[in-house]
């Protein structure tokens, strides 16, 4: 019955008890027990834009988690011969969805490769073929896919002319097709062209002709999570320093605000800059990741340390913490069992709405080639691809990989916002 | 105030002071840097001149020195404007820095007034209207503004002035004003480059600054005196913006402390995506390529810029809010 009374909270829309929970006396009082953090469940769950958020970000965590197994290729997979291909448009034959195959050849103006459908070598979309091997969860070794392609015998109903069902994202109209010289095509020099077996680039190829949608998958297990830990290192050390900071005061507290005011009075991103073109470039990915994250929170541990230290200053001269002392709690007890419980969500909150901004700096970090680096995956990694304009003009895909990113910081500014309502309990 | 203005003086020659050791040594301590394949190159071409050119960039630079000797050399040398070479470039730091410093400084300060001169209407007119369509629409438009990255915005911007409307991109005069003098016609031309990193600073800037203003002024609205405006009779948009505005004003003040920093990293990151001669795309090659002296100088410059933008932003709200008083804390 308790349990009800936590879990009912969304449908009550106006914050008073549940009906049922009134029905009788016993109720009443066990609606009193809910605890704090039930409060600010029932507080936070009335906000519907944070609960999709929420619901958005457990997703795409979700997603992360299966990347490789819902990649139709494996992320490094290169293919010079389907370098910039197209978004592949998807045709319905057979009574199946299916993929036509692409003949590759050299625009000698654009200096650009062209593809042509050649749907008389279509394959059907295979849904938990074998393809590419990944690790999953660094535990199974898998070959299974989600979905993809297989080589085998060509569909028949492919060999007369088909119209597309779905473009995925639209193949683009030229963009530089007005400053194209026009040539008859018999005057166009004629190259020699690469007959493909049909591939599934749902939002396209890059250069080395690797799937966008699997880099993209693949990226999100970098670009997720390495805000996430970012901000838990930024948190254990801005845990540290800002309750000691505020709990022992004096010169401690001195040497630590006057450190804090000293990091902060370097811009951000051109500090992270500066550390992270110190850092070693020979190391493994996974050494980079880790130094990336501790690139982010030494800088991102100030803020938390502020805030901490404000909440611990504030809790010093309060009684409960007075009759602790008296009954004989050790400093760290009182800290540990008693202040950061206290701070605990007004903390949560500050680390939530750290997470966007530590993602956007390892995108931007990457971006700019002083983050992950290749063969490492990340969205940052990816939109390096995007930087040369000419490039993103005529292969407008390459952008693709900013959505996931918008999406995600957009999301936790959401959820960041609803939690910060909820814990106040003065919020109406 | 003079006793705080010498305190907070003080305070900032000692942080500019310890940034430096900083920056320098972060900057410095990598092995393999610009000016060691510059020696290897000089070796390599062999010769007596060759040979005397790395004896003097030796004992200028302090190579064989210890890492406080080094900085010594190179601090005692900056204070009189000498930051050293670039030897990527081949030219000293001096020359390199302060023509883009200034540009980044005139960038920076044009996106923050124009970020207040539309932050505060906006989030005037948002808390006034609140729980309106324009209130809604504004909101969503703050959440973009945070939310995209701001190399991403310049690129997409980029995209669409070469693409709809059809400008030459990349640089900051079309090439037929390349080399011309200052007339009105370059300016025009200059106004129709310029526009693009104006517009993604001014998104990032005026996205969060709308929305303290919107909170504040909320908060202000809510309190009895406003009341009491009202009902001495006082017109609507004079109790709104005599009475409550002014009131609501100095947290946007206080938040230059968070609004500067990201102009100052928002501007690096556009000028790179837009390859401007500000410092951003010098700041970072310097970086990659370890062009240390260059590298320091940036970092410092940029710190320096952040501490007097911070200096100022106090002055400012003991200006705007005479409850701050100066002299205490």
């Amino acid at each position: 019955m308790t349990s009800m009374v936590h879990a009912t909270a969304p449908g009550s829309s106006s914050g008073q008890v549940n009906p049922e929970a009134r029905s009788d006396a016993n109720d009443e009082a066990r609606s009193a027990e809910i605890s704090q953090w039930g409060l600010i469940w029932r507080r936070f769950s009335r906000n519907r834009l944070s609960v999709w958020a929420l619901r958005t970000l457990l997703l795409m965590y979700g997603l992360a988690v299966f990347a490789p197994f819902l990649a139709p290729y494996g992320a490094d997979r290169i293919d010079t011969n389907h370098s910039y291909a197209e978004p592949t448009r998807i045709v319905f034959l057979d009574g199946q969805l299916a993929v036509c195959a692409l003949e590759q050849s050299l625009d000698p103006f654009l200096l650009k490769y062209r593809y042509v459908d050649d749907c008389s070598r279509a394959r059907p979309i295979e849904f938990l073929p074998k393809g590419d091997p990944y690790w999953l969860f660094g535990l199974f070794k898998l070959e299974v896919h989600l979905f993809g392609i297989t080589p085998g015998e060509p569909l028949k109903g492919g060999a007369v002319p088909v119209t597309p069902v779905a473009t995925p994202t639209g193949a683009p109209a030229d963009p530089l097709a007005s400053f194209r010289v026009q040539q008859p095509d018999s005057v166009a020099p004629k190259l020699d062209t690469v007959k493909n077996p049909p591939k599934i680039y749902l939002l396209g190829a890059d250069q080395q002709g690797r799937d966008v949608l699997s880099r993209i998958l693949v990226g999100s297990q970098v670009s997720l999570t390495v805000g996430l830990v970012g901000v838990f290192l930024s948190l254990t050390i801005g845990s540290v320093m800002g309750a000691t900071s505020g709990y022992v005061g004096g010169a401690w507290d001195n040497v630590i605000q006057r450190t804090i005011e000293i990091i902060r009075s370097v811009p951000t991103l051109p500090l992270w800059a500066a550390i992270a073109a110190a850092l070693p470039r020979t190391t493994t990915i996974v050494q980079r990741y880790f130094l990336i994250t501790l690139v982010l929170s030494l800088v991102g541990w100030t803020g938390l340390a502020r805030e901490l230290r404000g909440k611990v200053m504030a809790y010093r001269s309060l009684d409960y913490i007075a009759a602790a002392r008296l009954a004989g709690s050790s400093d760290l007890r009182i800290i540990l069992a008693h202040m950061l419980p206290n701070a605990a969500s007004h903390i949560i909150v500050v680390a939530t709405l750290a997470v966007p901004y530590s993602i956007l700096g390892e995108t931007t970090l990457s971006f700019l080639g002083l983050g992950m680096l290749p063969p490492a995956v990340s969205w940052g990694v990816l939109l390096k691809d995007a930087q040369q304009l000419d490039s993103v003009l005529i292969h407008p895909w390459m952008l693709i990989p900013a959505l996931p990113v918008v999406l995600t910081v957009a999301c936790y500014f959401l959820l960041g916002d609803g939690l910060r309502d909820a814990v106040d309990p003065y919020s109406s | 105030m003079a006793t705080f203005l010498i305190r907070r003086f003080a305070a900032m020659v000692f942080a500019v002071a310890l940034i430096s050791v900083l920056s320098f040594v972060l900057i410095e301590l990598p092995p393999g840097s610009a000016l060691d394949s510059k020696i290897a190159q000089l070796r390599q071409s062999g010769g007596e001149i060759s040979a005397e050119q790395i004896r003097a960039l030796e004992d200028r630079y302090g190579l064989n020195d210890p890492i406080h000797v080094k900085y010594t050399k190179w601090i005692s040398r900056a204070v009189t404007g000498d930051f050293g070479q670039s030897f990527t470039m081949d030219q000293p730091v001096s020359t390199l820095i302060w023509t883009r410093l200034g540009f980044s400084i005139g960038l920076s300060l044009f996106a923050l007034i124009f970020s207040w001169g539309i932050s505060i209407p906006v989030g005037v007119y948002s808390a006034t209207h609140r729980y309106t369509l324009p209130d809604y629409v504004i909101q969503v438009l703050q959440f973009l503004g945070v939310a995209i990255p701001q190399f991403l915005f310049a690129l997409v911007l980029l995209i669409f002035s070469a693409t709809v409307l059809g400008q030459e991109v990349g640089t900051l005069f079309s090439r037929e004003y390349q080399n011309e003098p200052m007339s009105l016609a370059k300016m025009v031309d200059f106004a129709k480059h310029i526009w693009i990193p104006i517009v993604v600073l001014i998104a990032g800037g005026t996205a969060s600054l709308t929305r303290i203003m919107r909170a504040n002024l909320l908060d202000v609205l809510g309190q009895q005196y406003v009341q009491t405006a009202r009902a001495k009779g006082l017109h609507e948009r004079r109790v709104i913006w005599r009475h409550a505005v002014r009131n609501a004003l100095h947290p946007l003040v206080m938040a230059l402390g968070t609004t500067l920093p990201t102009l100052i990293s928002g501007e690096v990151v556009i000028s790179i995506v837009l390859n401007l001669p500000t410092t951003g795309p010098l700041y970072i090659r310097a970086l990659i390529q370890k062009d240390m002296y260059l590298g320091v100088t940036f970092l410092l410059m940029l710190s320096i810029l952040l501490i007097v933008g911070n200096l100022l932003a106090d002055l400012l709200l003991a200006w705007v809010d005479p409850r701050v008083r100066l002299d205490e804390s």
